[in-house]
């Protein structure tokens, strides 16, 4: 048994539909050890949202867990009981979601709504917990905490509001938080901000963290190791230097060179031919051969192939050679 | 030196964002008025790409809205060819003039109408006008990479980026000499956006076109401009190319906008993450913009608003811009 706090185990997410039943998540697979950030990156449609979803247990019907496991630090929770995953959420995973509006009660002070959660899931008082809230405020950089816990969600600008949140997501002292896009509603000072508190904090703590974006630098700058996700299956899995600088996967490999980026100085940008098959539509074999340049026969017939294909890197039979660089 | 395609000078525009009068005469407040483009000039030559950048409320889609005739400016002027639209008189000139500028929008699912087909929406600009519409829209649909077919679709049947390629085709449409680009990849994917940002050079070129481009996403600016300027509160702080202002930024936002982007190299950067956000534009703080988050600033970047000078190859609006310049030397070689 390993000690990684979360751990998914080929999980499938299916959605019965009249014509067929969908799989936005198909054999997904990882794990993420205390104080590590793992980052998962996809484009729209990739299932990304859905597989984080699937972990805190907030797949909207119909959509719903048909195949594989979820442990969290050793329990299996992929079956509990609807009442049995509500105490979880909050206490044990923490989420951080893309629009800081929705995602707190304009209604509620937000003094109110973090004591809320402590009270909901640690064994407090209440004047603790409203110490304990103007603390947490203290520490994701709010200032005036003690004055501002009054306040109402719209007298917060966004990035103030994200702060809250992350707040929020921590205060019950989670061993997993889920952050999903947290940063793609905010302009780019007020992300380094937040990306920075988010490492900050995590790390202080030896909180798990599952990176949802898909914001190649963003992953870059924050993640220890990535996952990338293509039509609902992992398409490649390592460490975040390895996965950007040397992608094994040509999906990767497109999708880094499709990045504008300095340090290229190309003039063109290397393109990805067509787009992500529909969920209803997947192609036979490799569900990404028709817009892959190196496609072969294989590619076109066997099942799609696992992360085993290439070592528990990449999901590919042929995956990109990079020569090695003498330094 | 030929005359520029599109001449702003000094553009104002603010916005009246006041309670209505009865709750003001009760709160005895007084009116609010927002300044969200404040004395902003620059050029655009002919068949060059130029990118305003900035976060959000810094005016770069207010600016865009007025350099094709959407608003109309509260002081300050756009010339296009030489003619200033919101003054001109002559019907004829505004006519012509017109029909040389078009936008691409942000979000392409809410700039196309659903219940037209596509033929319709991209031959709108030239059928307006009264002009000759046969087969034009099966022509641009093959030149932006769609099949003639599409032409009898509805919009609903593309996916993000096919729809933006729509929106370029009908941009096309009136053979434009200037398109206003207003973040025109911000809602696809990188693969996708890849693919229009290729597009939108490769027409360029064909065209001769001249692009405003306005993004927040330095790397996209970075990748198409031939001249970038930078925006911050409605305030034009740096103008250079896109070498010069990546390598060496001169003003102490845009120091701090570059360091804040994130990298694909910087792995497990600890950077310290710029401080504060940007001020109330309803009561901007007096003199520079700037000044409440910059690290050089002194007491007459608080008293009064630095003018645009050159700098090297850029423009830039700084007191401080030689301790600025020296300051991200040292940084460099640090």
């Amino acid at each position: 048994m390993s000690d990684a706090v979360l751990s998914v185990r080929s999980l499938v997410v299916e959605i019965p539909t009249r014509q067929a039943v969908l799989r936005p998540v198909d054999g997904v697979a990882y794990e993420i050890e205390a104080g590590e950030i793992l980052g998962v990156v996809g484009e729209s449609g990739a299932g990304k949202s859905m597989a984080g979803n699937a972990v805190i247990g907030l797949l909207d019907s119909p959509a719903r867990i048909s195949g594989g496991e979820i442990h969290l630090k050793g329990q299996r929770i992929d079956n509990l009981s609807r009442e049995a995953m509500r105490k979880l959420r909050g206490k044990e995973i923490g989420m951080v979601f893309q629009d800081p509006l929705t995602s707190l009660n304009p209604l509620l002070q937000i003094g109110d709504q973090l004591t809320e959660t402590m009270l909901e899931h640690l064994d407090i008082s209440e004047t603790e917990a409203r110490k304990r809230a103007i603390a947490a405020l203290e520490e994701v950089g709010i200032p005036a905490a003690a004055s501002r816990i009054d306040s109402y969600p719209h007298e917060f600008s966004g990035g103030m509001r994200q702060r809250v949140v992350i707040a929020l997501a921590l205060c019950a002292e989670p061993s997993l938080v889920i952050a999903d896009e947290p940063t793609t509603a905010l302009d780019v000072s007020v992300q380094a901000q937040i990306i920075a508190l988010l490492k900050r904090l995590c790390r202080d703590r030896g909180t798990a963290v599952m990176l949802i974006t898909h914001d190649m630098g963003v992953i870059a700058e924050a993640a220890d190791r990535v996952a990338v996700m293509y039509a609902g299956r992992l398409a490649e899995l390592g460490p975040v230097r390895e996965v950007v600088q040397r992608p094994r996967h040509p999906y990767t490999d497109g999708l880094m060179g499709s990045t504008p980026l300095a340090s290229h100085g190309q003039k063109r940008l290397t393109q990805i031919p067509g787009a992500m098959p529909r969920l209803g539509n997947l192609p036979e074999g490799c569900a990404f051969h028709p817009r892959c340049p190196k496609a072969k026969d294989q590619c076109r017939v066997s099942p799609w192939p696992t992360l085993e294909a290439d070592g528990g890197r990449a999901a590919c039979w042929y995956p990109v050679a990079h020569l090695e660089v003498a330094e | 030196m030929t005359a520029p395609l599109v001449s702003v000078r000094h553009l104002t525009r603010v916005f009246d964002v006041s309670k209505p009068w009865l709750n003001r005469l009760i709160e005895r407040l007084p009116k609010a008025l927002l300044t969200a483009v404040s004395d902003v000039s620059f050029d655009i030559p002919e068949r060059q790409v130029y990118a305003l950048v900035g976060e959000s409320g810094s005016g770069k889609s207010t600016i865009g809205k007025m350099v094709v005739g959407l608003l109309k400016p509260s002081d300050g002027a756009v010339e296009i060819e030489g003619v200033d639209l919101s003054r001109e008189t002559d019907d004829e000139k505004i006519e012509r003039v017109r029909s040389d500028i078009q936008m691409i929008f942000q979000d392409p699912f809410a700039s196309l109408n659903p219940r037209w087909k596509v033929r319709d929406i991209i031959a709108e600009p030239v059928s307006a006008k009264g002009g000759k519409t046969d087969g034009l829209a099966e022509r641009l649909l093959e030149q932006v990479g769609l099949s003639a077919e599409d032409a009898g679709k509805f919009p609903h049947e593309f996916s993000g980026g096919q729809r933006q390629r729509i929106c370029i085709a009908r941009a096309l449409a009136s053979e434009p000499k200037l398109i206003v680009c207003d973040e025109p990849t911000s809602a696809l994917d990188v693969s996708v956006q890849a693919q229009v940002l290729n597009l939108m050079s490769d027409l360029k070129d064909e065209f001769g076109l001249t692009y405003l481009f306005i993004s927040h996403d330095l790397t996209v600016v970075q990748h198409m401009a031939d001249r970038i300027g930078v925006l911050y509160l409605g305030r034009l702080v740096e103008e250079a190319d896109p070498a010069t202002l990546f390598r060496r930024p001169a003003h102490p936002y845009s120091q701090m906008l570059l360091a804040a982007a994130p990298k694909m190299d910087g792995f497990g950067r600890e950077a310290d993450p710029p401080q504060g956000e940007i001020p109330d534009p309803i009561n901007p703080p007096p003199g520079c913009a700037f000044n409440p988050r910059c690290p050089l600033a002194i007491d007459l970047c608080r008293k009064e608003r630095p003018e645009l000078r050159d700098v090297g190859r850029a423009r830039v609006a700084c007191h401080r811009v030689e301790e600025a310049l020296a300051a991200a030397t040292e940084t460099v070689t640090a």
